[in-house]
């Protein structure tokens, strides 16, 4: 850190690792609408980290410019260390990606779609094979490994795509909204690959507007609201003392409170 | 609740208005030619009036049963009807279905079709303005006319909609239907020049139109002006008794179909991988596998892949004697090599899992082309040897090959450059092959332009060559097409694929933010 040098040297001197994903001044403007306006974020490497934020908030404009979807106005993306705009082929690489509200190729098995992601990726014919079988063992999926994927249900929909984000085991997973219309079976088991996905070093980002789920999972959290990074750390450090949730409609506000809808009490005619 | 039902409707059309530009469009388009053919209708209707009474039943029928004909059938095949008012949107409502049938059939009137079809019915009804009593029935009968129209087309949408909803049976359905329509064109053509339709004829058919629900209403007012009551009973009779059993059967099937909506069942399930088993495991390979299995499973590739084989049909048909057939393969080498020039815009937001992953736009490009490329080689090839051998010339072969395979490969290989900087919108896998989405642009219309332009300049070497060897007869020009278009046509396939995956590479996620857009 040039700006600070009189910083002495801590007892572990050496040098920090890169974090998993470093974000800076990250800005997009759809049309009128300004929908990220100068987001920093850090997700350490091998942290669980949730981005939490309302509807409309930017979380998945965010996570699309982190993952090379989407190119930012202005900011850079770092995926340990390496800017992804500058070279986006060699650290696609090194992402998984889930986006939220977008089709696969669903006139694939899910076998023939696990496959197709892995090949794109550049794995050999065997290790493809293999990881597939594992993957949708791990997804409950094998019975329907030769159904198309347009038949099946939003919930093994997102399985299929977690797979595909998998399957070049990646050093860092982008997740938007992967538990949206999981059954709670399929969720826990996802859980459970994910932590220990994390315990083994990978670094796992997840988008999600289910408190609960962000406080029991991940160990990192941002909350975002209206494009701006609104709390970011620990997910001790940002609750303090009360829930998340509770926390988070501190931060974002907007409830409604009153006597409001006298008339729905059933009691009361 | 009828009215607020109208209302509604009204609503939702002038906020679709306001939401693009386009949909302003498209509807001004769709005015002009409703107009268009309202005006033709009103202006023989109004000459009907004056010509021979004889002829006003005949033609008032036939215009009027092609009408209501056209409102049952035209949805059916197209799946085109009009869902604004979706009736599965008011299931939680506590609407009393009668209301719900009124309001949904009144509200069908609203909208370009239901309009000019008001118009049209109401001309043919006032045909019979010189004796007042046909004029009344006329107009009554015109109106059961339009009820019919309308209450019949929900009426079998709605019964048929179990099995339309079907995944399977959708697709296939509108594979077929586009066969039918393609000929219409060429058929007409042939046949109007050679057989002549009487008046007789026409009057024969109209006579037992007469009696079917969709000709009963246009033939009362006939039957009044010439005071033959039981005929006009009877056809009332008809049109009546058709237009309570359409409504019955609507109510029914809404009814059931508002509590069970239709299932998508499981399709059956496959063996293996498929292409991915059979070719190389690299990006290359899995692009390729990835496209042919898209060419067979997608409805949209399979309908291109199956116009090609009504090219030489069409071609026959149109030209049975003269030398057009020899044309079949060059058509189809436009075809199936200008094809992959959407291919980006036919993937739609699935685009994301290439944008996503590492693999380099040339990757990408290639799998198209040789997807394409290896449907297109044996097609092409079987069209010119074949063409060239039934119109009994076969000196042109060498000639008819070179010029195929010459715009099969620089169709590839502008297609690669063209479809790495467009995108539009395109009819999304499962829609409606028919339905076109709002909102083709410019840009699409003139990418499409430009392409095919620089394709024709690109290939005239050998588009000029060919038609001097197959004019001559000569073989050695023909051998020179062959060389030209080989050497001219891999030279624009290596370009094009480099260009256009450099260009792909830059413009991937613009691409995908703009497939993202549409929807």
């Amino acid at each position: 850190m040039p700006d600070h040098p009189e910083v002495p040297p801590t007892p572990s001197a050496v040098p920090a690792p890169a974090p998993a994903l470093e974000v800076r001044g990250l800005w997009r403007r759809f049309g009128h609408k300004i929908a990220v306006s100068g987001i920093d974020l850090v997700v350490p490497a091998g942290s669980f980290y949730g981005l939490v934020g309302p509807n409309g908030a930017g979380k998945t404009t965010t996570l699309s410019m982190a993952t090379g979807l989407l190119k930012p106005d202005f900011g850079t993306v770092l995926v340990h260390g390496r800017d992804l705009w500058a070279a986006p082929a060699e650290v696609k690489q090194l992402l998984g990606v889930l986006p939220d509200g977008v089709r696969l190729f669903d006139r694939l098995t899910g076998a023939q779609l696990i496959t197709y992601a892995g090949l794109l990726h550049g794995l050999d014919r065997e290790t493809v094979a293999a990881r597939t079988a594992d993957l949708l063992r791990a997804m409950a999926l094998e019975a329907d490994a030769k159904t198309l994927v347009v038949d099946y249900s939003a919930g093994m929909t997102k399985k299929v795509a977690l797979a595909c984000a998998l399957v070049h085991a990646p050093r860092l997973l982008v997740l938007d909204e992967p538990f949206e219309a999981v059954d709670p079976v399929s969720a826990a088991n996802i859980r459970d690959i994910l932590t220990s996905y994390v315990g083994s070093g990978g670094t796992v980002i997840v988008s999600s507007h289910v408190m609960d789920l962000v406080q029991r999972m991940c160990d990192h959290v941002a909350v975002i609201a209206g494009g701006h990074v609104l709390a970011a750390g620990t997910v001790d450090e940002v609750r303090g003392d009360v829930s998340l949730e509770e926390r988070f409609v501190d931060l974002v506000g907007g409830r409604v409170t009153g006597e409001g809808l006298a008339w729905l009490r059933t009691s009361s005619d | 609740m009828v009215a607020h039902l109208l209302r509604l409707k009204l609503t939702l059309l002038a906020n679709g208005l306001k939401r693009s530009a386009w949909q302003v469009v498209g509807l001004v388009i769709g005015v002009l030619y409703g107009l268009g053919a309202l005006v033709l209708v009103v202006s023989g209707m109004i000459a009907l009036s004056f010509a021979d009474a004889e002829l006003r039943q005949p033609v008032a029928v036939l215009v009027g049963s092609l009408m209501v004909i056209a409102w049952w059938v035209v949805p059916l095949i197209s799946f085109g009807v009009d869902s604004t008012l979706d009736p599965a949107r008011f299931v939680t409502f506590a609407v009393p279905r009668r209301s719900l049938l009124v309001g949904l059939a009144l509200a069908g009137v609203v909208g370009v079709p239901g309009v000019i079809t008001a118009l049209s019915s109401l001309s043919i009804g006032i045909v019979w303005w010189r004796d007042p009593l046909a004029l009344v029935t006329g107009l009554v009968g015109a109106a059961i006319g339009l009820a019919l129209a309308i209450v019949g087309s929900r009426a079998t949408t709605t019964a048929a909609l179990p099995l339309v909803g079907r995944r399977r049976v959708r697709e296939a359905m509108a594979g077929l239907a586009i066969v039918p329509l393609l000929l219409v064109g060429p058929l007409i053509g042939r046949f109007s020049s050679g057989v002549s339709v009487g008046i007789d004829d026409l009057r024969g058919v109209a006579d037992v139109l007469a009696w079917t629900p969709f000709g009963a209403p246009w033939a009362i007012p006939a039957d009044v002006a010439g005071r033959d009551w039981g005929l006009a009973a009877g056809r009332a009779g008809v049109a009546l008794g058709v237009l309570a059993l359409a409504a019955w059967v609507w109510a029914k099937a809404l009814a059931y179909g508002l509590v069970n909506p239709p299932h998508n069942e499981a399709s059956a399930k496959r063996r293996g991988l498929g292409w991915f088993d059979r070719l190389p495991a690299t990006p290359v390979g899995a692009v390729t596998a990835r496209c042919l299995t898209y060419w067979a499973r997608d409805p949209r590739y399979a309908l291109a892949a199956a116009i090609v084989p009504v090219v030489p049909f069409i071609l026959w048909v149109l030209d049975r004697d003269g030398g057009a057939l020899l044309l079949a393969g060059p058509i189809a080498a436009f075809l199936l090599g200008w094809g992959i020039s959407a291919d980006v815009a036919y993937d739609g937001s699935a685009f994301w899992t290439h944008v996503a992953s590492p693999v380099t736009g040339r990757a990408d490009r290639w799998g198209r082309v040789l997807s394409a490329g290896a449907i297109g080689l044996p097609v092409i090839l079987l069209f010119a040897v074949g063409s060239a051998l039934v119109t009994d010339q076969p000196e042109a072969i060498p000639a008819l090959v070179g010029l195929s395979l010459g715009v099969l490969l620089t169709g590839l290989g502008v297609a690669s450059v063209v479809s790495a900087y467009v995108v539009y919108p395109v009819q999304q896998p499962g829609e409606s092959p028919f339905q076109t989405r709002q909102g083709a642009s410019t840009a699409a219309l003139t990418s499409q332009l430009v392409g095919w332009l620089a394709l024709l300049v690109i290939s005239a070497p050998e588009i000029v060559l060919a038609i001097l060897a197959v004019r001559a007869g000569s073989l050695s020009l023909g051998f020179a097409t062959v060389v030209v278009g080989l050497g001219l046509g891999i030279t624009v396939l290596l370009l094009g694929v480099r260009y256009g995956g450099r260009a792909l590479e830059r413009n991937g996620p613009v691409l995908l933010q703009r497939i993202l857009a549409f929807s």
